[in-house]
């Protein structure tokens, strides 16, 4: 019998190779791996009472007032890119989707589905900058779970985060309150994201300055509600872009949209950008923008107050809600004429010609 | 943006539509064919319409590459990566054409064909060199300005000895469309397709020259102006077809004297004469046969051809019954004339190709000018 004290110490394990290490299919199933890759990797990554208690649940108190939750998939491609990652993008789109309504983002949850062979060193880069994007929004991830699929079943990391928040009492945002007469804002400078990521795609690259601008815009969205708490609809224009948003509120809120080209800010780099690949900034998705619709009286003030908080800095009112059964939302070109905003049907394609 | 605003500048919009207004003749009717999709595109996105007096009649024509590619050719290219196994690579707005079977490279792509977008010859090479042992094919489409980068890619492939790298040909031809339409039996008996003139594309004339317009606009009389994309160059190239309709005079001017001569880029024209020669006949969707009409890739370059490595027979399948692209693509009818515009056919679902690219006329009557129509039925009903 060997005498040597460390091969009888019972259960080590070797700590995980973050530098070289890459993503096996045991980290996800439910053994010693899997429990190491929380020990090591997420649970001082997330730190936080809830996580410690290491259930497979955590235990919330109920807040004061209407509960709001929502929830987002992340599968952007590249998981890198200037301005963020999928990392804190799965943190900010969520607290997005929760502040929105004029909640208090509370909670999230996240879940990942890693591939099989992912570097472990790119895993910790973005559960880091997860982990940094929601200590800086004050929002903890109290819950999660991790899988893991083979090789080639998907495309490096996926994760789902949910959110849960709190309404204050007297604030009634939804998009179906729209009205014939109201002020449409956005917060900022559009298609900053789109673009961004599209410099990096594949045989597309092309450089460029502009970064994401994905942001967590519930303080900013406080500042607006306690500014004009009569805000009628709320929602980031993210996937479709304005357009997108725009109908969709115009759509549920059974009344017409009419917008002006020139008052609708967009980058000049964007504007290029999107005229060389034959794209429509309205189109291009936004991580960090906010649209606003809210009586026409209240307008200048919730302006005044989106100006006043960074992330609104270059925020602007660019039109009016108008009567229109129909739903369409038109725009003024600042050529003069006037053109339908439709939705966008399936991906914008570069045209070829 | 600079260079670009420039041509967008609302104030000089202005002036030119006050210049149309004042310029034409009440009693008459200016019927314009912009025959590119471009143009299309332009009139519908900056709202031109709505600028110029309703004596101006904007007429559609054929030139949307992706329009007028027939159901057969694209059944072709879903055969290449479906039953012989090889990456097709292809432009965007060529993936969601509806082709036969309800199938369209979107669909055929979904299903596990081997399809990648691509936005340049250059990058079918590039995926060629990476995947040495898979048949690659560059499922060349367009008019003449997406010709010769087609034909740069088939004498870079033969240089670097590229086994591997084949091009679908179905580049097609702007004067002979245009001329086949003049021909047909709609235009010639007057009355039934009045066509006063034509707004040339410039970028296809940036290779060909505005040359190739002189014999139609004098055998048919018909002035032909090259214009530009930008909202601008199109207004100005309506002021210079009404002074040539007002003046009794049939011939090409050249609004777009920034890139277009008379000659055009004569390297380039070289180049496309090396590696392509004239296909006697090729189907258009809309218009048909047309002789002489595409090109297709001479002998010399016959090894990088895929209709000859892949033996590909040609299938013409006709249109869906209830689809006017044809008579559409032939101005013969407007967007909105067709039972199923708007209703079974949207660009999410298009039943036709004219609905499928942003240069279609039913898919930027559809994206841009809902309004209008709705204000309309609004009113009637």
């Amino acid at each position: 019998m060997s005498a040597n004290p460390k091969a009888l110490k019972r259960g080590y394990i070797r700590p995980l190779d973050l530098k070289h290490g890459t993503v096996e299919m045991s980290h996800g199933g439910g053994g010693r791996a899997m429990a190491q890759l929380i020990d090591e990797l997420f649970q001082p990554a997330f730190e936080n009472p809830w996580l410690r208690q290491s259930n497979d649940q955590a235990l919330l108190t109920r807040p004061e007032g209407r509960i709001v939750m929502a929830t987002d998939s992340h599968v952007v491609s590249p998981l890198f890119f200037p301005g963020g990652d999928i990392g804190s993008l799965s943190v900010h789109g969520t607290i997005n989707d929760v502040a929105t309504s004029g909640a208090k983002p509370l909670w999230l949850s996240a879940g990942f589905i890693l591939e099989e062979g992912f570097p472990l060193a790119d895993l910790k880069r973005i559960v880091d900058s997860m982990a940094s994007a929601a200590a800086k929004a004050g929002v903890p991830i109290v819950t999660g779970d991790t899988k893991v699929v083979e090789r080639g079943k998907g495309d490096g990391v996926f994760i789902n985060t949910t959110g849960v928040g709190v309404v204050p009492d007297g604030i009634e945002i939804s998009g179906d309150r729209a009205r014939p007469g109201d002020t449409i804002l956005v917060s900022g400078y559009l298609g900053d994201h789109g673009v961004a990521i599209m410099s990096l795609r594949e045989n597309l690259s092309f450089s460029t300055h502009i970064v994401s601008d994905s942001a967590a815009l519930h303080e900013l969205i406080a500042a607006m509600v306690e500014a004009a708490p009569d805000i009628h609809c709320l929602r980031d224009p993210t996937r479709g872009g304005l357009a997108a948003t725009l109908n969709e509120i115009a759509r549920q809120s059974g009344a017409g949209m009419a917008i002006r080209e020139d008052d609708i800010p967009v980058r000049e780099e964007v504007d290029a950008a999107c005229e060389l690949l034959g794209l429509d900034p309205l189109y291009v998705a936004n991580e960090g923008k906010v649209v606003a619709i809210c009586p026409s009286e209240s307008a200048e003030t919730l302006l005044a107050a989106m100006r006043a908080h960074p992330l609104g800095a270059d925020a602007a009112i660019i039109g009016q809600v108008i009567e229109d059964s129909h739903g369409f939302v038109q725009m003024e070109t600042s050529f003069g004429g006037r053109r339908n905003v439709d939705w966008i049907s399936g991906e914008q394609l570069p045209r070829i010609c | 943006m600079k260079y670009v605003d420039e041509f967008r500048d609302g104030r000089v919009a202005r002036d030119l539509a006050k210049s149309i207004a004042a310029e034409v003749q009440p009693e008459r009717r200016y019927h314009l064919m912009e025959f590119c999709g471009g143009h299309t595109h332009a009139i519908s996105r900056y709202g031109l319409r709505d600028l110029l007096p309703p004596e101006i009649r904007f007429i559609h024509g054929p030139g949307c590459p992706v329009c007028v590619l027939p159901i057969g050719r694209i059944d072709s290219a879903i055969e290449l990566a479906r039953d012989h196994g090889v990456i097709l690579c292809s432009y965007g707005d060529t993936l969601r054409v509806p082709a036969s079977e309800r199938l369209s490279l979107l669909r055929a792509k979904a299903e596990g064909a081997d399809i990648r977008m691509v936005y340049s010859s250059a990058d079918a090479l590039k995926i060629a060199r990476e995947n040495p042992s898979r048949e690659v094919v560059f499922f060349a489409i367009g008019f003449e300005t997406t010709t010769p980068p087609t034909a740069v890619a088939l004498r870079q492939a033969r240089a670097e000895g590229l086994k591997n790298f084949s091009v679908f040909a179905n580049h097609v031809l702007t004067p002979s469309a245009i001329q086949n339409i003049l021909e047909s039996p709609e235009v010639r008996e007057l009355g039934t397709v009045p066509l006063d003139g034509f707004i040339g594309p410039s970028h296809v004339s940036t290779i060909i020259g505005s040359r190739p317009y002189e014999f139609f606009a004098e055998e048919f009389q018909k002035p032909v102006v090259i214009a530009g994309f930008e909202p601008l160059d199109v207004l100005q190239s309506v002021l210079m077809l009404v002074r040539q309709l007002n003046e009794g005079r049939a011939e090409v001017e050249n609004q777009f004297s920034r890139a277009v001569t008379r000659d055009g880029n004569l390297k380039a024209q070289a180049m496309v004469a090396e590696v392509f020669e004239l296909r006697e006949r090729f189907e258009w969707r809309g218009l048909g046969e047309v002789p002489y009409s595409a090109l297709r890739i001479r002998e010399a370059f016959r090894e990088f051809d895929a209709e000859v490595r892949f033996d590909l027979p040609y299938r013409s399948v006709p249109d869906h019954k209830a689809c006017e692209c044809g008579t559409i693509l032939r101005g013969l009818k407007q967007p909105q004339d067709c039972k199923v515009f708007g209703t079974v056919c949207t660009p999410d679902n298009p039943l036709g190709s004219c609905m499928v690219s942003a240069e279609g006329a039913c898919a930027a009557y559809y994206t841009y000018g809902q309004f209008k129509g709705a204000t309309v039925t609004a009113e009637a009903s």
